[in-house]
């Protein structure tokens, strides 16, 4: 991969190979159905403080938490699990540092304690996942599904089933503010993902989630040590999400009990597999899971953008997504492959013959 | 025999896959009422024309010709179709249903209300007791069986199906003798009502107690067919490794014994045991020495060696390590240790099929330094590159998805993976299960080597002859217990050990007591 790079031609066969390439393609073409519909859709204009203002720098912040929750997902679906909590450890967040901040001076310190409030927080919900999954030995499924429904609970036990709202200028700022034009949501997601690759790939961490997902018992006898990687990816999965709850109730600096978060981790989970990872486990993509979101929230805006009425958005979302993952399917693409193949075939004999 | 007509014709087949001719220009005829044996080096392309057989390979080149007509195979279901049935190497059964179900699968009994269940379960036991497993209840899950009886179940599958052709890819290879015997009665049943059988094996003897007719491959090249009657061992062995077998006999001549050179053992345990797998025994491994276990199928030898290992805790047992008193409960905590283990089941607890020959080889090595200390790639290339010379693993490229090298091939990466972690004590669980002749001779003087370097080798084999080979003390297991203990030497052979082994617990206490002390004397 690194040896190709030096040609630009191969580094492009490199990446048209990738399956998260489909979702880049996908971007674009949203993005052009919205242009057809108004040519002015990618225009950018200078805001008030010297930021980008723009329907894509909208996608960008909307694409933030998913971000997120996707990239955590995508470590856990490497192992051959699934966590369904994501959602629910966004609202806990939400609640957590918006009941807090109700109650503390609006100062950059309360600011910072209030994230240092949700790091522990969905750590621990992290945590409460990883020891089901991995001492206990439930399945992910089934123990994430546990946390998915209590979480949205413990949200509410917080906050006294209020949607509590607060003031605090810089923890707004995180979801809000912009840095060189750019909003500061989307580069701390950008910031997260890299240094979540980086961690990865250059640790061997990549290496063992993904020995564990393909083979257990053959990771076992090899010494790997399962249950602390387990427990270590479900609480980064957590402290991620929690993350992504703060990026969704700062830009309104209020939680809704029902709303934050709700059915997110499904779309952390297509963006994981949009993103090339497969479900049943082993290699993984974490670029892929950022096309991915990205990808989602392009959907989510475009179906707004296009008035599509409410009730027929699900649909329309679906739609989309299907044609994407048979776009992918090796099966399908082979297919395509034969028909070009079998009608190319009698050019290449003239051209031999010749 | 008379000539009658083939009923599988194979003519001229050419497979290549990217940057190997797996096969160039092969054929094979099968008859009516024959069996007959594929033969061949790992590597020499059996699996791939197997695999053309049964559809899975399309040829590039060829014709397959199935009772005088010739066919496409596309894919699995077309070969049944022509009545060709396989039963591979590794089972291909479905774990998780029953008995019955995994018999009657895709041919089950169907009434006015869909499945007429109770009558496949009598379809099935009806099946199985023509293989003489009258005693197994179809109803029970598959996965309780012992590995040896899944494969029957597997035969009896094939027989379900009412095939004209029968593949038994390597079938006995975890078969004890008795399995063994009982599969070749099975075999010849089928064989005597006109099911043409290719049988594939590396066990000489099984060949030629079996087989009427073989055809012999080297490095995926037809080298000819023979009547078995006609071909001598020797001239066999020549014609599959393509060269001369004084080589091979040379590891029959071992020269001497390895002297022992410390007083007191590298690893001892004492009153080792785990409930239903292994019975109290004490055992001790010194370094440069190699301690066979020998016993049939089932006797214990793989569950003494997890024990060893970690793989299972044990339930009792005190362990010292050069000395010092330890606990070895996890694989983790042995490798920390400087134990390793290779595993009989080279597809579910060996091989990491979709990782590359590097990261398999390098895998137990990463995981004893934890994830947070990746090793660097400089270090990982020279690991690999050592082992893959030192093995002989081919194709040497390390970035190969490890799936797609032959079964013997994927065992030397495996003993790589061991080796690189630098054990004092090895554990090797069937080394030599389904490897060819030349390779296994390569592994076999490998692990003599190796304890002529120092190391501690445990060696498990169910061909008793191997363990007789190899090892410079042999432990003998048979239900679950350590029956003796012997020294290696003139006067140990396999006969001695099979009779160790057939007489342990018959007639009076004090015969079996007389061999005991004998052997530990």
């Amino acid at each position: 991969m690194s040896a190709n790079a030096h040609r630009p031609a191969e580094a492009l066969k490199g990446l048209v190979r990738r399956q998260y390439f489909w979702g880049i393609v996908a971007i674009a073409l949203l993005l052009l159905v919205n242009l057809i519909k108004d040519p002015g859709y990618l225009a950018f204009s200078i805001g008030s403080s010297g930021n980008l203002v723009g329907n894509v720098i909208d996608i960008l912040r909307a694409a933030a938490p998913i971000i997120l929750i996707a990239v955590g997902m995508c470590l856990v679906v490497a192992t051959g699990g699934i966590d369904l909590s994501v959602g629910s450890v966004m609202v806990v967040a939400g609640a957590v540092s918006m009941e807090f901040l109700s109650g503390a001076p609006d100062t950059v310190g309360s600011g910072l304690a209030a994230i240092g409030l949700v790091i522990a927080v969905s750590a621990a919900l992290g945590a409460v996942n990883g020891v089901l999954v991995s001492v206990v030995g439930l399945q992910p499924f089934i123990s994430t599904l546990v946390i998915m429904l209590a979480g949205r609970g413990l949200a509410k036990v917080i906050t006294g089933g209020q949607n509590t709202a607060a003031t605090n200028e810089s923890f707004r700022w995180i979801a809000n503010g912009y840095v060189l034009g750019l909003p500061v949501v989307f580069l701390l997601a950008l910031l997260l993902a890299l240094a979540m690759g980086f961690l990865v790939r250059r640790s061997a961490l990549g290496l063992m989630l993904e020995a564990i997902g393909m083979d257990a018992k053959a990771a076992r006898l090899a010494g790997v040590n399962r249950r602390a990687l387990l427990f270590t990816v479900y609480i980064l999965g957590g402290v991620l999400a929690g993350f992504a709850g703060v990026f969704a109730t700062a830009s309104v600096m209020t939680v809704d009990v029902s709303r934050t978060g709700y059915q997110l981790e499904l779309d952390a989970i297509l963006a994981v597999v949009i993103g090339g990872t497969s479900l049943a486990g082993g290699k993984f993509n974490i670029t892929g899971a950022v096309v991915g979101a990205i990808l989602i929230a392009t959907l989510d805006k475009t179906v707004v953008f296009l008035g599509v009425s409410s009730s027929a958005t699900p649909a329309f979302k679906a739609v989309v997504i299907v044609v994407l993952c048979l776009l992918q399917s090796e099966r399908v693409r082979r297919a395509f492959r034969q028909r070009r193949a079998a009608t190319a075939r009698p050019a290449e004999r003239e051209a031999v013959a010749a | 025999m008379p000539e009658s007509l083939p009923i599988v014709e194979m003519v001229g087949i050419s497979i290549a896959f990217p940057g190997v001719k797996a096969l160039d220009e092969v054929g094979l005829r099968l008859f009516p009422g024959e069996v007959h044996t594929l033969m061949g080096e790992n590597g020499a392309g059996k699996s791939t024309l197997i695999k053309a057989l049964t559809g899975v390979y399309k040829i590039d080149e060829g014709e397959i010709r199935i009772a005088g007509e010739p066919r496409r195979l596309g894919g699995t279901a077309d070969a049944q179709n022509a009545g060709v049935s396989t039963v591979y190497q590794e089972v291909n059964l479905c774990p998780n249903l029953t008995i019955g179900e995994n018999v009657m699968l895709g041919h089950e009994v169907r009434g006015a209300a869909g499945i007429n269940w109770r009558a496949t379960h009598r379809a099935a036991r009806e099946t199985l007791a023509k293989l003489g497993l009258g005693h197994l209840n179809p109803k029970h899950s598959l996965s309780a069986l012992p590995l040896a009886l899944q494969q029957l179940v597997a035969i009896s599958r094939s027989m379900v199906a009412r095939c004209k052709v029968l593949i038994l890819d390597e079938p006995t290879s975890s078969l004890d003798a008795n399995e063994v015997e009982q599969l070749f009665t099975v075999i010849r049943g089928l064989r005597d009502q006109g099911v043409a059988i290719l049988f594939v094996s590396h066990f000489l003897d099984q060949v030629y107690a079996i087989s009427d007719r073989l055809t012999v491959l080297r490095n995926g090249r037809f080298e000819g067919e023979y009547r078995t009657s006609e071909l001598d061992r020797a001239d066999l062995i020549s014609k599959m490794i393509g060269k001369d077998i004084a080589a091979l006999k040379s590891l029959d001549a071992k020269a001497s014994r390895r002297v022992r050179t410390d007083d007191a053992p590298l690893y001892a345990a004492k009153g080792l045991s785990r409930k239903g797998a292994i019975e109290e025994l004490d055992i001790e491994l010194h370094r440069g020495e190699v301690v066979g276990l020998a016993g049939l199928l089932g006797s214990g030898r793989t569950e003494l060696a997890r024990l060893v290992y970690g793989a299972d805790r044990p339930d009792t047992g005190e362990v010292t390590l050069g000395g010092e008193k330890t606990e070895i409960t996890t694989p983790a905590k042995a490798l920390a240790r400087r134990i390793a283990f290779s595993s009989e089941n080279r597809r579910d607890e060996g091989i990491v099929r979709d990782l590359s020959v590097r990261e398999n080889l390098i895998l137990a090595v990463q995981a004893r330094r934890g994830w947070a200390r990746p090793l660097p790639r400089r270090e990982q290339d020279a690991i690999v590159a050592k082992y893959i010379a030192a093995l002989g693993v081919r194709p040497a490229d390390p970035e190969r998805p490890i799936r797609l090298l032959s079964g013997g091939n994927q065992q030397k990466v495996l003993l790589g993976r061991w080796l690189a972690t630098e054990p004092d004590v090895l554990i090797l669980d069937e080394p030599t299960r389904g490897i060819d002749v030349g390779a296994k001779a390569e592994i076999q003087e490998y692990v003599s080597d190796l304890a002529d370097e120092g190391l501690s080798v445990l060696f498990i084999s169910s061909e008793i002859e191997e363990v007789v080979r190899q090892s410079d003390r042999i432990i003998v297991l048979k239900d679950h217990r350590k029956i003796a203990e012997l020294e290696g030497g003139r006067d140990v052979s396999a006969e001695s050990i099979v009779t160790i082994i057939a007489e342990d617990g018959l007639g009076d206490p004090s015969a079996d007591t007389a061999v005991r002390e004998e052997a530990t004397a």
